[in-house]
């Protein structure tokens, strides 16, 4: 028998508040070109992203860190596939560990040449360092930002 | 506690495939039921409560499908609750299903539920949705490069190659064309597996599990009730979970407590797990598993998890044979979320497809011998696990 199908597109626009702490953080980086964790004071683990409690004691985090620029790549992903919706392929994105801070922060990786697959890998092993760039006309938002190898 | 037992007494499952044009959602979830109804020989009517399987809403395309679920699985005038814990949902279902029942508040009980993934376009674009908007969603974030980070940390600790990655995937496809419910049953080559194109280095379209669509039910009851009845059971001796942490940041860096590499919280949850079941050497004591592993290379870090051996090990135990069928602890032998990815129910068959191990009907992919099995499943953002020990 004829099996029918009906076509549905979900697109719902939602407007996010940020709150405050993430609206200093991406205040610091539109104005100022820097990027900011906050301390746990009970276990001086700088957060970045800056959250305004630690996820360990539910405290909230007590002091803005600046970190950064620089920093280490602690893991990659090299996206060579088109999903819906998403950045046109290829691109790399991951987690950088920034000088100062104890959580890694996600950002693109740009100025590497992702043709070869495994020499663009070797270019951004774990370890790497990373030096983070900014866009000359800013918004305050985490693609105001990117890394770049040192 | 209550130290009386919890059995399993019927399952039902779909034979996998990608696209069900035949049956709507409601359709899918019922033949599930029917299945592990009469796997029971039990009625609807016998059934005290329902513990519907449903993951992310957006997967289905129905806002809170166990709206319409609920007929599909006969919960009028019956407790009912649904259950998302993401990829986990089926086997946390499956424990809401054993809670009820070792409660004392219900001596049967029903867990079902079905997916139809092939029908969203892409379900990368509806897992990006499940990062943070105010700091992460900007970034693409999803499943396959998510966990691709791992194998990149996994590759750093341990030595893991891309071949290594083939290797899970060429041995759960050999048993996967044994199971007549797995949706990937073609038989592939290490060679077919490296050829295959990037999806998000290091992984390969074949280190990914498929988008299935079909259904998974499941019994669960009181063993006075089984034996009263002279049913046929098989028993959850030991089950767990435990959580992650939200962001993947935090599982790198300066001294994690959980590295993303691994499988910090699903650890947890199989140590709690074999302890409920007085399990004191996984290694020597369990005969087969089926551990969630959507990706190649999160297989090891969850046989690592399993303690089937040292952290890291695995990746030279496996290279050995050592978790094929016929070797020393057979690893998803039903061929495992690598060959069937029906997200809502995918975890809730890890545990149906234990439970047929240590029954002894897993017909062509049997572990031979098998008594005492282990079932895992993984969701969010690499961040709630789960563990079932079940055993003859």
């Amino acid at each position: 028998m004829e099996l029918m199908k009906r076509q549905e597109t979900w697109n719902i626009t939602y407007t996010h508040a940020l709150g405050e702490t993430a609206s200093w953080f991406y205040v610091q980086i539109r104005d100022n070109a820097k990027i900011f964790g906050r301390r746990c004071a009970k276990t001086g683990r700088v957060l970045v992203p800056p959250r305004s409690f630690s996820d360990q004691t539910l405290q909230p985090t007590t002091e803005w860190v600046e970190v950064g620029p620089g920093g280490r790549i602690e893991t990659f992903s090299i996206v060579y596939e088109q999903f819906q919706n998403l950045p046109e392929p290829p691109y790399a994105f991951g987690y950088v560990l920034l000088d100062g801070a104890d959580t890694a922060l996600g950002g693109f990786f740009k100025g590497v040449d992702l043709k070869d697959p495994a020499k663009a890998a070797e270019k951004l092993k774990i370890g790497t360092r990373v030096v983070t760039r900014f866009a000359e006309k800013r918004t305050g938002d985490v693609l105001d930002f990117w890394y770049e190898i040192a | 506690m209550s130290t009386e037992r919890v059995g399993i007494i019927g399952i039902g499952q779909s034979k996998f495939t990608a696209r069900r044009d035949d049956a709507s959602y409601p359709d899918l979830v019922r033949e599930a039921v029917v299945l592990a109804l009469n796997d029971a020989k039990l009625d609807l009517d016998d059934m005290q409560a329902v513990v519907y399987s449903l993951s992310p809403d957006a997967m289905v395309g129905i806002g809170n499908a166990e709206r319409s679920g609920v007929d599909a699985v006969g919960a009028r005038n019956k407790r009912f609750l649904r259950i998302n814990t993401g990829g986990a949902t089926g086997i946390s279902s499956v424990a809401a299903a054993y809670y009820h029942v070792a409660s004392g508040a219900c001596d049967v009980v029903l867990t079902a539920g079905a997916d139809k993934v092939g029908e969203c376009g892409d379900s990368q674009t509806v897992l990006n949705k499940i990062w943070d908007p105010t700091y992460e969603r900007q970034l693409p974030l999803g499943t396959i490069n998510m966990l691709g980070m791992s194998a990149v940390r996994y590759m750093q600790h341990y030595g893991m190659t891309e071949e290594d990655m083939a290797l899970v995937t060429v041995k759960n496809r050999r048993q996967a064309a044994r199971n007549p419910n797995a949706h990937l049953r073609k038989i592939v080559t290490v060679e077919d597996v490296m050829a295959s194109r990037y999806i998000a280095w290091p992984v390969k379209l074949l280190d990914c599990c498929p988008q299935s669509s079909g259904g998974g039910a499941m019994v669960l009851a009181s063993e006075k009730y089984i034996k009263e009845r002279k049913l046929e059971a098989v028993w959850i001796t030991g089950l767990a979970h435990c959580s992650e942490s939200y962001w993947l940041g935090d599982r790198m860096g300066k001294e994690p407590e959980a590295d993303h590499a691994d499988a910090f919280a699903l650890g947890r949850a199989c140590q709690r797990a074999y302890k409920m079941a007085g399990i004191t050497d996984p290694a020597k004591q369990v005969h087969v598993a089926e551990l969630y592993s959507p990706f190649s290379n999160t297989e090891f870090h969850a046989i690592d998890a399993a303690e089937f051996c040292k952290r890291g090990e695995s990746v030279k135990l496996l290279r050995e044979g050592q978790f094929e069928l016929g070797g020393r602890i057979p690893v998803n032998p039903s061929g495992g979320t690598l060959c069937t990815n029906a997200i809502a129910v995918t975890a809730m068959i890890r545990a149906a497809e234990v439970a047929l191990q240590v029954w002894g009907r897993a017909g062509e992919h049997q572990a031979k011998g098998a008594r005492v099995g282990i079932a895992s499943g993984n969701g969010g953002d690499h961040q709630f696990f789960g563990a079932i020990v079940i055993e003859a």
